[in-house]
């Protein structure tokens, strides 16, 4: 396993490039468009699975972390702070140079956040709730914590829906783009936004940042942290009476997922220029289990590759108008017939040919 | 706020506490029965609504209900073989999984049959506008209907669980499963039957409700949310506590307007939910003693 894991990342990387070279030879870089939405959901997938598949936690408000970490950085990055300057927030974000001072339309000041700075509110904001919800939350378990967790995320929506500074029903659009690198020389300025003309940097930015959030979390499961997290999936009593504090670990990885989620949240309302309600509703929470569902909980490579695949294929509209039925008809079948993930299909059945008559 | 304003307040939330209790009481009898949580518990109030409104240009109104609540009584027994039944011992977290899946599809389902139009059934007397007077508060005849019904329902199913030879052996499943597979009783065909339960009396609900709150693919999730916050309320699995606890969330939830506003009415019972689970997970009216042979 150690040794084959950089192995599987280069490989990764090889895939990207290949994808890349595929759709330059057949004229389909269109696709690119959508391969960097599904990398970034898939940021938020892996997260999750790590938290469902590892500390054997559900959760069904995780669409609610990537709506904190979406809505926070649109918010503080178009919203005009100039009605608050002088106040003591302003000053404090202008000494640290974290406001982006602009002129509008009509020529009045514009002050807003800057995207970098508002990215790190946004993540550290997702971070702080995740830190307060999971320590109440973590102490339940199976159908209340299921509850617990969709009720989270239900009252993320509703407040998103019900306030005025998130845009209401409309979301937030317009957002700008978030600017890695200013421009040197003849190189275009890497920034994470949705112009046709960065479409194959932002591409390679968003893989980039789902293979190195992937190579974390490998790391994090082969290291003790992660034998001390499956020692509690399979038995939480066990892996107290080892000596391993439960409630810290899940907990870490609970604010660890949602952090991912929060980045996914806040690249992506920067690439696609905006965000709307229906990104914290509940339909996305459960869209994101049946995505790890479906890769197998304890498999982070059957969790990326199923989770990205089939965000593809839903964002470019193959399932149509049954595309939230799809997902539903998917999380049924999985569990019934297959609760460790579709991949886990072939190997079993190959498991059995092998030592016929053995029972599964 | 004037006394008649208090009175009014008070008898909405009563109308929709009875609503929320009667969806926990379909919540506890499966529970019962399978120590599952059905996360589809709200579609079936849904559906009960939706079929009936079909069903009326066709048939006179009590025949439509009772033809709508035997369509659902149906369907949860359908979803019960197909999805349920087979599964040897299944962990909480693929029930879970399975029953939000199943939630989904007749969610979406209802979308392509019926569309995303809002749907009602006609007041069962008079219309909108019509009103009597209790003292000072004006209400619609609608609220008995939806409080007479529900209090038939509990009021049914309590003699039923008490008295009947089925329900007596449905109790018996609840209370000890293997004890009553050694006493010769069916514990599967009970399982079934439970959905049976809980999907009619969710339909019905889904019926006297409709003149009142309207009737959407969609209208499932909060009702489910709403009903699992008064189960939990009450202590998961008792029925009688589940009504207690419904009228109170009823209550506070209609109160609950006069200070915060309306979009954020959702977000208080769930506040609720989450303060309950937080604080007193074996809920209001259960014992902590009882509560910790369960798995919270």
């Amino acid at each position: 396993m150690k040794k084959r894991k950089p192995l599987a990342l280069a490989a990764l990387c090889l895939l990207v490039v290949c994808i890349h070279l595929v759709t330059i030879l057949t004229g389909s870089q269109f696709y690119l468009t959508q391969l960097t939405m599904a990398a970034y959901y898939g940021l938020v997938i892996i997260g999750l699975g790590t938290l469902m598949g590892y500390a054997g936690q559900i959760s069904l408000g995780h669409a609610g972390f990537f709506a904190i970490g979406g809505y926070l950085s649109a918010s503080l990055t178009t919203r005009n702070l100039a009605s608050l300057q002088g106040t003591w927030p302003v000053k404090g974000l202008d000494s640290l140079h974290m406001l982006k001072i602009a002129q509008d339309l009509s020529g009045e000041q514009l002050i807003t956040v800057a995207p970098w700075a508002a990215c790190c509110c946004a993540v550290a904001a997702a971070a702080l709730i995740a830190l307060v919800i999971g320590i109440p939350v973590l102490k339940l378990k199976g159908h209340y914590l299921a509850m617990a967790t969709l009720g989270f995320g239900t009252i993320i929506y509703r407040i998103l829906l019900a306030s005025p500074y998130f845009g209401e029903a409309d979301g937030i659009s317009e957002v700008p783009g978030f600017t890695l690198l200013p421009a040197m020389g003849t190189f275009h300025p890497i920034m994470v936004s949705g112009a046709a003309n960065l479409r194959v940097a932002n591409y390679y930015l968003a893989w980039g940042v789902l293979i190195l959030g992937m190579g974390l979390l490998l790391n994090l499961i082969g290291s003790r942290v992660g034998r001390a997290l499956r020692s509690l999936h399979s038995s939480e009593e066990a892996a107290e009476a080892a000596g391993i504090d439960t409630s810290r670990f899940k907990l870490h990885v609970f604010v660890l997922s949602a952090v991912y989620a929060a980045i996914g949240g806040v690249l992506l309302t920067h690439f696609n220029g905006g965000i709307g309600p229906s990104e914290a509703s509940v339909m996305k929470s459960v869209r994101y289990v049946a995505l790890v569902a479906v890769g197998g909980m304890t498999n982070l490579w059957g969790t990326l590759i199923m989770g990205v695949g089939l965000t593809f294929l839903s964002l470019r509209g193959v399932f149509g108008t049954f595309d939230d039925a799809v997902f539903g008809m998917i999380l049924i079948f999985v569990m019934l017939f297959a609760p460790d993930g579709i991949l886990s299909l072939r190997l079993q059945q190959l498991r059995k040919a092998i030592f016929s008559g053995g029972r599964p | 706020m004037s006394l008649d304003l208090f009175f009014q307040y008070l008898f909405a939330g009563i109308t929709y506490g009875a609503i929320y209790a009667v969806v926990a009481i379909g919540f506890n009898i499966i529970y019962n029965a399978t120590g599952i949580i059905n996360f589809a518990q709200g579609e079936f109030v849904m559906l009960g609504g939706m079929i009936s409104i079909s069903l009326l240009p066709f048939m006179p109104m009590p025949l439509a209900i009772t033809a709508a609540v035997a369509i659902t009584m149906a369907i949860g027994a359908l979803i019960e073989i197909l999805f349920i039944r087979w599964l040897e011992s299944p962990s909480v977290l693929r029930m879970v999984i399975i029953t939000i899946g199943i939630s989904i599809l007749l969610r979406e389902s209802a979308l392509h049959v019926w569309g995303e139009s809002i749907r009602s059934l006609p007041y069962f007397y008079g219309n909108e506008i019509t009103t009597f007077s209790l003292g000072s508060v004006h209400l619609s005849p609608q609220v008995l209907w939806v409080i007479a019904a529900c209090s038939v329902m509990v009021g049914g199913l309590n003699l039923f669980f008490k008295s009947t030879p089925i329900g007596r052996e449905m109790r018996a499943c609840a209370a000890n499963r293997t004890a009553a597979i050694l006493c010769g009783i069916n514990t599967r065909n009970m399982v079934t039957l439970s959905f049976m339960l809980s999907a009619g009396i969710g339909a019905l609900a889904g019926c006297v409700m409709s003149p009142i709150t309207y009737t959407q693919y969609d209208s499932g999730t909060s009702l489910a949310i709403k009903g699992f916050t008064v189960a939990i309320l009450g202590g998961l699995g008792n029925s009688m506590a589940a009504v207690a606890a419904g009228i109170l969330l009823g209550i506070l939830e209609a109160f609950s307007v006069s200070v915060v506003p309306l979009a954020f009415q959702d977000a208080i019972s769930i506040t609720i939910l989450l303060i309950i689970l937080f604080v007193r997970p074996h809920g209001l009216f259960g014992s902590s003693e009882a509560a910790r042979l369960k798995d919270f």
